[in-house]
């Protein structure tokens, strides 16, 4: 970590540790948008740490945004902040202005298809995208349909809400015929860029979680006392919260690795290996953290869940492990066993 | 709380040219060997190999010129020790010198103890064998009682030693004895000493693992003489030295390669086009392997940068001897191959060879429970 990057680190926990108390995040679960954060997130220059400076951006790197995006996982903070980052960059490299406010990215589904077209009156766009995160709040949204990259503001699809297990917005948007602010082409966009990118963001998201998750436990069991000491004090759960340790560790690094790769070019190999070690290690992490709270972790007014449900979203999200691994195992039986070796250093 | 720092490490341009170097050496030493004979790694002893290591400048690359070392940085030994471990080249007549041995005699050992040993080392003509375990002391390592008195000259020296690797077939071994009793205080009073496998009072008996395989070794002392000028560091500062020198044994590549021939036996035998639940499962692998020679990279530069990693390799030793562990469980899981011996495919055969010796992965260089131990420390939690 440069100097620079130690400076937004401090910021954002800064930031983050005043302003995302359990009450913002009770009362964003309700359905409240927590506009006040947004606008100070967004005047922090945080949403935008890697987009270019000639678009509006922080000039930055995807290794800068990795420190914001992993303290917004570990802080459950409620705002689309990966995900404005995510649509701010699939914009600029299509060339386009990015405008202010939240956004969103869609289609976020595999299976799901959005057609552009273009007439006298300039671009068009229809179809139906699923799960697509904050949707219903996202001042615009960004799609992706073939090489293109089209920005569609808010008002121009139908919504139908729905949400995720940690009650974040993930809504169901229509488009028919809707108007297109903007639209151009991206070549240089794999043509999986919605899902890829955004699989490199919830993987910083849970190895932020994961933090979280290390730190709550090992403070509780230190202070929990049963048979007339610390639960800590025993060698099981000791050798649980190393365990918690060991993937908390090994999901950060993936993550940090693929955003290092986006930074330098093609992310698919990183970005794939960083969403399926943070999504197991996000299971795995969030049964430790859970058992070694006991009762009370399983409350609502312990604010463990808001960590744990969002990791069993996000791990699913954009592609969940068995995904990217099928994605990652074809490319690499493909190239050839004895490809593995070079391959791997290669990188 | 202490916290983890694991950076990210960019390997500087001379590592990676030297990456070059040592496949090169590879092809031509190693070369097309069969898979079954590589998936030993560091287990595989040659020491004809090691020599040819040694005149490459491979062995002591960090130690100064004086000492017939290289200076060379520690993520271009890096480098070579995981394209070693890669190919599976048969290194094992110089890993422990190299790795502990050499820097603990460069760290604590008298000036006349370099220049006798660390040149012929660096060489790769002289191998060494660790003496920790005793037969009542593995974990509890604090607890050993092989005593070495002070005689006239030196010390005579009197206990059994076991699970040493390769002690019949190492020059040096560098022991940890008990020097002096301090009641109720175990870690203290005890010494490491460099003794010379063929002296006279020391008889080295086999101990065959399960897969019928000598490289365990029992070592009994019956009045062995040690002579003063082979004792390593001060009388009774033994714990210190021996925990200093297991960090150099836990942090390298080798505690997450031992299974990468399997992975890669495994991406042959499903063939270029496998079928989903293949590909899910190699993906897999390949996702943990990739994440691990970031960890494994990272404990490297914060080596090279002269700090204290110990917690972060625990968490990388631990995290890399459960996955290579796993590993065959997971082909297993997979492919249902029977796992062989001396017949069947070479898939069939590193299958079976890492189907026996997956247990001591975890076992080996400090338990897994041990590490959970260091780990937990490291959170405050002990």
């Amino acid at each position: 970590m440069n100097e620079m990057q130690a400076m937004l680190s401090d910021t954002v926990t800064r930031l983050f540790t005043d302003r995302v108390t359990t009450e913002l995040r009770e009362t964003a679960e309700k359905g409240q948008w927590p506009a006040k954060l947004w606008q100070e997130v967004e005047e922090g220059g945080l949403t935008l740490t890697q987009i270019p400076e000639a678009r509006g951006g922080g000039g930055g790197t995807w290794q800068d945004a990795f420190i914001v995006v992993a303290a917004a996982g570990r802080f459950a903070v409620p705002l689309p902040i990966a995900e404005t980052m995510v649509a701010a960059w699939l914009l600029s490299e299509a060339g386009l202005d990015v405008p202010f406010g939240p956004l969103t990215v869609a289609p976020a589904r595999a299976s799901e298809r959005l057609h552009l077209a273009s007439d006298m009156a300039g671009w068009r766009l229809d179809g139906t995208a699923t799960r697509v995160p904050w949707g219903r709040v996202a001042g615009h949204v960004v799609v992706v349909a073939g090489d293109m990259v089209g920005l569609v503001a808010a008002g121009a699809a139908r919504v139908e809400p729905d949400v995720n297990l940690a009650l974040e917005p993930r809504d169901t948007l229509a488009w028919s015929g809707a108007h297109v602010v903007a639209a151009a082409p991206a070549p240089r966009l794999p043509g999986d860029a919605v899902r890829l990118y955004g699989a490199l963001v919830r993987s910083a998201q849970m190895a932020g979680g994961l933090e979280y998750l290390l730190a709550q436990t090992v403070r509780y069991v230190s202070e929990r006392k049963q048979f007339g000491r610390p639960i800590g004090g025993f060698q099981a759960i000791q050798h649980q919260c190393a365990l918690l340790a060991d993937h908390t560790a090994a999901a950060g690094i993936a993550a940090a690795n693929a955003f290092r790769a986006a930074d330098r070019g093609d992310p698919s190999f990183e970005v794939a290996a960083a969403k399926v070690r943070t999504g197991e290690a996000a299971g795995l992490g969030a049964g430790i953290a859970h058992q070694c709270h006991g009762a009370i972790g399983f409350t609502y007014e312990h604010s463990l869940h808001f960590v744990t449900r969002r990791l069993w979203s996000w791990r699913a999200e954009f592609g969940a492990e068995s995904h990217w691994a099928a994605e990652l195992g074809r490319r690499v039986a493909g190239r050839g066993a004895d490809a593995l070796w070079p391959d791997l250093t290669a990188r | 709380m202490a916290t983890f720092n694991f950076e990210l490490l960019d390997l500087p341009p001379e590592a990676e040219s030297l990456r070059g170097e040592v496949r090169e050496f590879l092809r031509e030493t190693v070369g097309d060997g069969a898979p079954h004979k590589r998936e030993r790694t560091w287990g595989g002893h040659d020491p004809a190999f090691s020599k040819k290591v040694g005149a490459r400048g491979w062995i002591g690359m960090l130690w100064p010129k004086q000492y017939g070392g290289h200076e060379r940085s520690a993520l271009e030994r890096y480098v070579v020790l995981e394209e070693m471990l890669a190919a599976g080249a048969p290194v094992s007549a110089h890993w422990v010198a190299d790795r502990q041995s050499g820097p603990l005699l460069l760290r604590f050992g008298t000036e006349e103890q370099r220049q006798r040993f660390l040149p012929r080392i660096a060489r790769g003509e002289l191998s060494f064998a660790i003496g920790m375990s005793e037969p009542d002391s593995g974990s509890d390592l604090a607890s050993i009682r092989t005593r070495a008195e002070r005689v006239e000259g030196g010390y005579k020296v009197n206990g059994t030693k076991v699970w040493t690797s390769n002690a019949h077939i190492s020059d040096y071994m560098i022991a940890l004895f008990r020097t002096k009793v301090v009641p109720d205080k175990k870690h203290e009073g005890l010494s490491q000493f460099l003794v010379d496998t063929k002296s006279p009072g020391i008889s080295i008996r086999p101990i065959v693992d399960l897969s019928g395989q000598h490289h365990f070794n029992e070592v009994v002392f019956q009045d062995a003489f040690v002579p003063d000028d082979m004792r390593v560091g001060d009388e009774g500062a033994g714990w210190k030295q021996v925990t200093t020198e297991l960090a150099f044994e836990r942090s390298g590549p080798e505690r997450y390669l031992s299974s990468l021939r399997l992975v890669i036996e495994t991406i042959r035998e499903v063939g270029r086009e496998p079928g989903e639940r293949a590909a899910v499962t190699i993906g897999r692998l390949v996702a943990h392997l990739a994440t691990l020679r970031q960890m494994s990279l990272s404990v490297a530069g914060m080596l090279q940068a002269g700090q204290n990693p110990n917690l972060e390799a625990a968490v990388v030793k631990d995290v890399g001897t459960s996955f290579e562990q796993e590993i065959p469980e997971t082909v297993h899981a997979l492919l249902g191959a029977e796992p062989r011996l001396g017949t069947g495919s070479d898939f069939e055969r590193t299958l079976g060879f890492l189907t026996e010796h997956a247990p001591s992965f975890s076992l080996r260089g400090g338990t897994r429970e041990v590490l959970r131990g260091i780990i937990a420390r490291g959170l405050g939690l002990r």
